[in-house]
């Protein structure tokens, strides 16, 4: 009887053609009076059953000859950058399989912004001269657009409760990888479905007097991108500490409806109550809404008084804060909610 | 392996297999055992879920936890797999210690859990490959390792759908071939085929089997069920947490010793006087038969024909199974142990939920 590990036989053959990257795999088939062996090692790469004859019909699942085991290297960079393709990839194999999800998805910021926008442009428009129905749908398309990445990206990464509550959570914490690659590729996953998702929002662009300018367009699928990736970060850190799906309830009603509100989407930053006021200044997304809302009235054509109303920026003690601050701002809350995941996430069990 | 000698040598406990000491692929000696574990506890509030275990299991030996349900053997295989810290002792999993080693630990065993831990939403396939790439399986070797498990498992013409199409059966298999994909050195199985009906757990049953005579494996499983844990090479009989007794299925049996033995004659009375006066033997009359036991049942049942003296109509003679081990290792049926380990459990409600 052989050993258990039949490494010596196997490694004396010639070369397996399997093996490109030039280490020795662990061929069984190979392995001192294996059954079925190919003198000299692995069969070629042609049948999948190792030992089949060429041109033999395979058994489904009865062949007899070992299977090749496989070496595992692990433990370095490459793996982990390999992990967080694969789980980036599931993120975007499991969006584009649930149409149904992309399609309902569109219909609360298509409400917000058609229903709730039309209803009340007639209020806020009043007496403004040169502002028309549509310059407060125009106000609030970045808000809804950004509203869309909100969800969207803090359903994706909270959707860890569900991989832990259907148990493919193990299959990931079990795993020879980093944690950290888990939660990167997790993060950019999200980050790239809740962008994909915005963009589809972005098509109406039109239908709210946005022109379709490629310049505009970059930039605001860009700092869409950073709004996904800061939100993804913060529902990664928060999943990683929740054990129930219920939790996810909680989540919304305290974090997400109030980061929603708080920012800017639907009504301008400007003469609030001085408490509402600061709340504001300090809702990271306000300072994600705000750049894009500028970017959106330098493309549009309106009077004077409509850009006084609608276009006002978020200013501190009443300096007006420039978009590179805003987004260099941005860019560092994202990087700390990263970095928190990955602590959270390290600690799951 | 071999193939034609398998059937023969499937009983012989493994460590007889262990046989050179040359360094393998992973810097691990072969002859050492795959699995050790020296005095491992785990507690959970004032519940003590494992007390104090010892155990080693040789290299490509197929080791089974038999017990009832809260006995300890989830909690078990979870320190194995580096998934829970152990409250006390160690244990090392390919060499390599479970707590201080976990990434090396985790390189070279599967896992097949009680609950499905599969992407529902995902095919077959792109379950297999996710697994691939988070081990680490070279690319140019994962098409053709993938292929191998899925005709393995029988799995192959179903590559492309989605798992949630899929039977309770058919998850259990593709997550067996899934444990294999990395080429583990140890392969866990908790309770491999519980929630499964009678036909599908002796499929299940079959490709285990078949992979202990395939790849050089070892594999460490824990199931409740009696008929089952036959399939191993040595059971180790867990209750209350602690081990009660280590041996081949066939030794355990042995140790009980003796076979019962059911006697249909024309005169019962007589019979079972007889049986008193020359054998020495209580015999109990029910359902028209007499039932004793003795030892070898066998070789005493030519003597019985030639020295009863009393016309037998029939006799049959029943082995000891691994129920009636159990119960003569812990003196209660392992229905009654499952009864007194749900109360036990329930003291510590969460649990239940965590350790599944």
């Amino acid at each position: 009887m052989s050993t258990s590990v039949p490494d010596g036989a196997g490694r004396t053959g010639s070369t397996s053609p399997r093996t490109t990257s030039g280490k020795p795999a662990r061929m069984l088939a190979g392995s001192a009076g294996g059954p079925g062996a190919h003198p000299g090692g692995a069969p070629a790469r042609g049948p999948a059953i190792p030992g089949a004859e060429p041109g033999e019909a395979p058994a489904p699942s009865r062949h007899q000859a070992a299977l090749a085991p496989v070496r595992v290297a692990g433990g370095r960079w490459q793996d982990d950058i390999r992990a967080v393709k694969v789980v980036w990839r599931r993120e975007l194999i499991r969006f584009g399989r649930n149409k149904l999800r992309i399609v309902t998805s569109l219909v609360q910021p298509v409400l917000f912004l058609f229903v709730l926008g039309t209803g009340l442009s007639s209020l806020v428009s009043r007496g403004v001269p040169g502002a028309s129905h549509a310059s407060f749908e125009t106000f609030m398309f970045p808000g809804v657009v950004a509203m869309t990445v909100l969800f969207t990206a803090i359903f994706s990464s909270v959707s860890i409760v569900w991989d832990r509550e259907f148990g493919f959570l193990r299959e990931m914490l079990v795993a020879p990888v980093r944690r950290g690659a888990l939660v990167v590729g997790k993060c950019a996953g999200g980050a790239t479905v809740a962008t994909m998702q915005a963009v589809i929002m972005l098509a109406l662009a039109g239908l709210v007097h946005v022109p379709y300018s490629p310049v505009l367009l970059l930039i605001l699928v860009g700092e869409l991108l950073l709004a996904a990736i800061t939100i993804t970060a913060l529902g990664t850190a928060l999943a990683s500490r929740m054990a129930q799906v219920e939790s996810f309830q909680v989540v919304m009603q305290f974090v997400v409806l109030p980061l929603f509100f708080l920012s800017g989407a639907l009504f301008p930053l400007r003469a609030l109550p001085a408490w509402l006021a600061a709340l504001t200044k300090i809702d990271p997304l306000a300072y994600i809404v705000d750049p894009m809302r500028r970017a959106v009235f330098e493309h549009v054509q309106t009077s004077p008084a409509v850009h006084r109303l609608f276009g006002a920026t978020m200013t501190w003690n009443g300096w007006p804060v420039p978009v590179g601050v805003e987004l260099g701002l941005t860019a560092v809350i994202a990087g700390l909610l990263l970095v928190l995941a990955i602590v959270a996430f390290s600690r799951t069990d | 392996m071999i193939p034609g000698n398998v059937g023969a040598m499937t009983r012989v406990p493994s460590t007889a297999r262990v046989g050179t000491a040359t360094a393998g692929p992973d810097g691990v000696p072969d002859g050492m055992p795959a699995i050790e574990v020296h005095d491992l506890a785990r507690r959970f509030g004032s519940v003590d879920a494992v007390r104090g275990v010892s155990f080693s299991v040789g290299s490509g030996e197929t080791f089974g936890f038999l017990g009832p349900n809260g006995a300890g053997k989830s909690t078990t295989i979870s320190m194995l797999c580096t998934l829970l810290v152990p409250t006390s002792g160690y244990a090392t999993v390919a060499g390599f210690d479970v707590v201080k080693q976990r990434a090396e630990v985790r390189k070279r065993i599967g896992l097949v859990f009680q609950d499905t831990t599969l992407d529902d939403y995902l095919t077959a396939e792109e379950n297999l490959r996710f697994h691939a790439e988070l081990y680490g399986v070279p690319r140019s070797q994962a098409a053709d390792r993938l292929a191998d498990v899925l005709h393995m498992v029988g799995l192959w013409d179903r590559r492309g759908g989605i798992v949630r199409t899929f039977s309770g059966g058919m998850k259990r298999r593709l997550e067996i071939a899934r444990g294999l994909l990395h080429s583990p050195r140890v392969l866990f199985l908790d309770e491999p085929t519980v929630g499964l009906d009678p036909q599908t757990r002796a499929h299940i049953w079959g490709y285990i089997d078949e992979l202990r005579q395939r790849e050089a494996i070892t594999m460490f499983l824990t199931t409740h069920y009696m008929d089952e844990a036959e399939h191993c090479d040595r059971i180790a009989i867990i209750d209350q947490g602690e081990i009660v007794v280590v041996d081949t299925p066939e030794n355990l049996k042995a140790s009980v010793g003796r076979d019962r033995v059911q006697l249909h004659t024309a005169d019962d009375a007589r019979a079972a006087a007889a049986l008193h006066e020359r054998f020495g033997v209580d015999a109990s009359v029910s359902d028209g038969a007499l039932t004793f036991h003795v030892a070898g049942g066998e070789k005493f049942v030519p003597r019985l024909f030639a020295e009863l003296g009393v016309p037998i109509a029939a006799v049959s003679i029943a082995r000891p199974t691994l129920d009636d081990v159990f119960m003569a290792y812990t003196g209660r049926t392992i229905r009654d142990a499952e009864a007194s380990a749900t109360e036990r459990m329930a003291s510590v409600p969460w649990m239940r939920s965590r350790h599944r």
